[in-house]
């Protein structure tokens, strides 16, 4: 090879670089279709979604009664009111399941990833990964049997947040758990070079270090429980006015608002419900990651 | 502070594997005691056992004793919190907290340990960074994040951080491998200095290295993968790299080996 090159007379241009066989080139070619045309076929359904949604929901959404009303007192077939009892019902709900799932979550992660060694770990780890994959219309069952059939509580929106934690829970965990994984051990172990204690290390070296990553996973966690609604036909009353107690009566949501007007409403009005309470939903979704990716920029590590 | 340390009889397991057998030796204080020897032959794994740091591996174990001043470290009731605190190390690669200014760096293990007086605070930075040949390079910026030092700089900040919280020994495990030259002439010239107050042992690949900083040096060799390492011989640089005793440690500093 080597004298090949060194050789005085090299052929001119020698052409071993542009030399491509068409066998090839018509693989390339084919792949290159293949690959995109799949891109698209994943694209369609999710463009379609979006906008036969943005454009039935947009007029609904637009009038200022719609974030600041309920329908309590508007008949099914007039356009009026709004579903901010919907949207209070939801947030109310997916906080109440935070507050359990959150702190549960990442100490769980904290455990399976510092300190879990040997049988109960791996029972834990096992569990989670069932528990991800219980439907959610089991967890809601569960809840309803639990403290419904068993214990004797009415059904509330407090029983659908017990039920949105165990869906909220293994997304918490599996995420911090990735989150605090890809912590070097070099950090702790800097750490315990100082004479630092174990737990003020994980505590202020190694959560802080995951942190952005576990607080993106957090948000896409509610984003994901907020639009569940089998816990909420299951452990709740649809309500058309407000509630804000979660504890006692009937409390709305967005999944259910669009159930019942869905299967109790077919005027006009009810279809523009339907429509608006989706599009005020996905917003809200929307809204929960876009929180979510402006807190992983702005609290990235900076190098 | 500088301490001597003396290792009795060590054997060191992980697991059913034994990883070195038998190493006797002395670091005196105020001196630099190199450790070398081929790869896999322990050296790492003895500094490692300095400062129990190989606790956090499962199923390594220590036999024999390990005196820091004639006080076993691995007592029973010793805790190993408390032996880092007085036997600090360095590490490979540098490795900044990455969520911590410069400052904060410096005076981790302070703050982390319970000290809340900001003005001894930054007189423990100051001192830490001037002592680890960095001051004058970032006093302008101590607010700015730790990680956008040159890699040289982040070991000297490394440094710093260790001897802020004034441990008795330093223990550095091949503190230049990831440098330059230039940076790790810095790092030598630093480990000199140093000297002075502390007792330093240092891992190394570079023989030139352990000729130029080092008082004592200690050779470890293992007679074939899966055996345990053993120390060879340990005795002033010196002798090692000019007359050493064991035929061995002729053979690998001079490059006839394997």
């Amino acid at each position: 090879m080597s004298a090949a090159l060194d050789a005085p007379e090299r052929p001119a241009a020698p052409a071993t670089f542009r030399n491509v066989s068409t066998a090839r080139k018509i693989k390339d070619r084919l792949a290159t279709v293949l690959v995109s045309l799949a891109f698209l076929i994943a694209v369609i359904p999710l463009v379609w979604l979006l906008v036969s949604v943005l454009i039935k929901g947009f007029p609904a959404i637009v009038s200022a009664d719609w974030w600041t009303r309920s329908l309590s007192g508007v008949t099914p077939d007039e356009v009026r009111g709004g579903v901010y009892h919907a949207i209070v019902g939801t947030l109310v709900q997916a906080v109440i399941s935070g507050v359990i799932a959150v702190p549960v979550g990442i100490l769980a992660a904290v455990y399976l990833v510092e300190y879990g060694r040997g049988r109960l770990a791996k029972t834990t780890s096992f569990m989670v990964d069932i528990l991800s994959g219980v439907p959610s219309i089991v967890a809601a069952l569960f809840i309803f049997a639990l403290f419904v059939s068993i214990v004797g509580l009415e059904q509330s929106g407090f029983l659908v947040g017990l039920a949105l934690v165990l869906l909220m829970l293994p997304v918490v965990i599996r995420n911090t758990e990735e989150m605090l994984r890809l912590v070097p051990d070099e950090l702790r172990e800097a750490s315990y070079a100082l004479g630092i204690p174990k737990w003020k290390t994980i505590l202020r070296i190694v959560l802080p270090t995951a942190l952005s990553g576990t607080i993106t996973g957090v948000m896409l966690a509610f984003a994901r429980v907020m639009g569940e609604t089998a816990p909420v036909l299951v452990l709740v009353g649809y309500a058309r006015a407000i509630n804000f107690n979660p504890f006692e009566g009937n409390q709305a949501s967005l999944p259910l608002l669009i159930y019942t007007e869905l299967s109790t409403n077919p005027s006009a009005a009810g279809q523009l419900r339907i429509w608006g309470g989706a599009l005020t939903l996905i917003l809200i979704v929307m809204l929960f990651q876009l929180a979510a990716s402006l807190i992983s920029r702005y609290s990235a590590i900076s190098k | 502070m500088a301490k001597r340390l003396d290792l009795k009889d060590v054997d060191i397991y992980y697991g059913d594997f034994h990883a070195v057998q038998n190493v006797n030796l002395s670091v005196p204080p105020r001196s630099v005691t190199s450790f070398i020897g081929p790869s896999g032959c322990g050296k790492s794994t003895v500094l490692r056992t300095l400062n129990r740091m190989h606790e956090e591996i499962p199923g390594a174990r220590v036999e024999g004793q390990i005196q820091l001043d004639g006080e076993d470290i691995y007592a029973r009731g010793s805790d190993a919190v408390a032996v880092r605190r007085t036997i600090g190390m360095v590490f490979q690669r540098p490795n900044p907290f990455p969520t911590m200014s410069i400052r904060d760096n410096v005076v981790a293990g302070l703050k982390l340990q319970g000290v809340r007086d900001k003005k001894k605070l930054d007189e423990v930075c100051e001192a830490s960074l001037r002592g680890a040949n960095l001051w004058k390079e970032v006093s302008g910026r101590l607010d700015k994040p730790g990680g956008g030092l040159s890699g040289g700089q982040q070991q000297r900040l490394c440094i710093a951080r260790a001897i802020a919280v004034q441990p008795d020994v330093l223990l550095m495990d091949e503190p230049c491998s990831a440098l330059d030259p230039i940076s790790t002439l810095a790092i030598e010239d630093l480990i000199g200095d140093l000297k002075k107050d502390y007792t330093i042992v240092i891992v190394t690949h570079n023989m030139q290295q352990a000729a130029r900083v080092s008082d004592q040096t200690a050779f470890f060799n293992l007679e074939a993968t899966g055996k345990p390492g053993h120390l060879v011989e340990i005795d002033d640089t010196e002798k090692i790299f000019s007359n050493p005793t064991e035929r061995e440690t002729e053979d690998y500093i001079s490059g006839r080996f394997g």
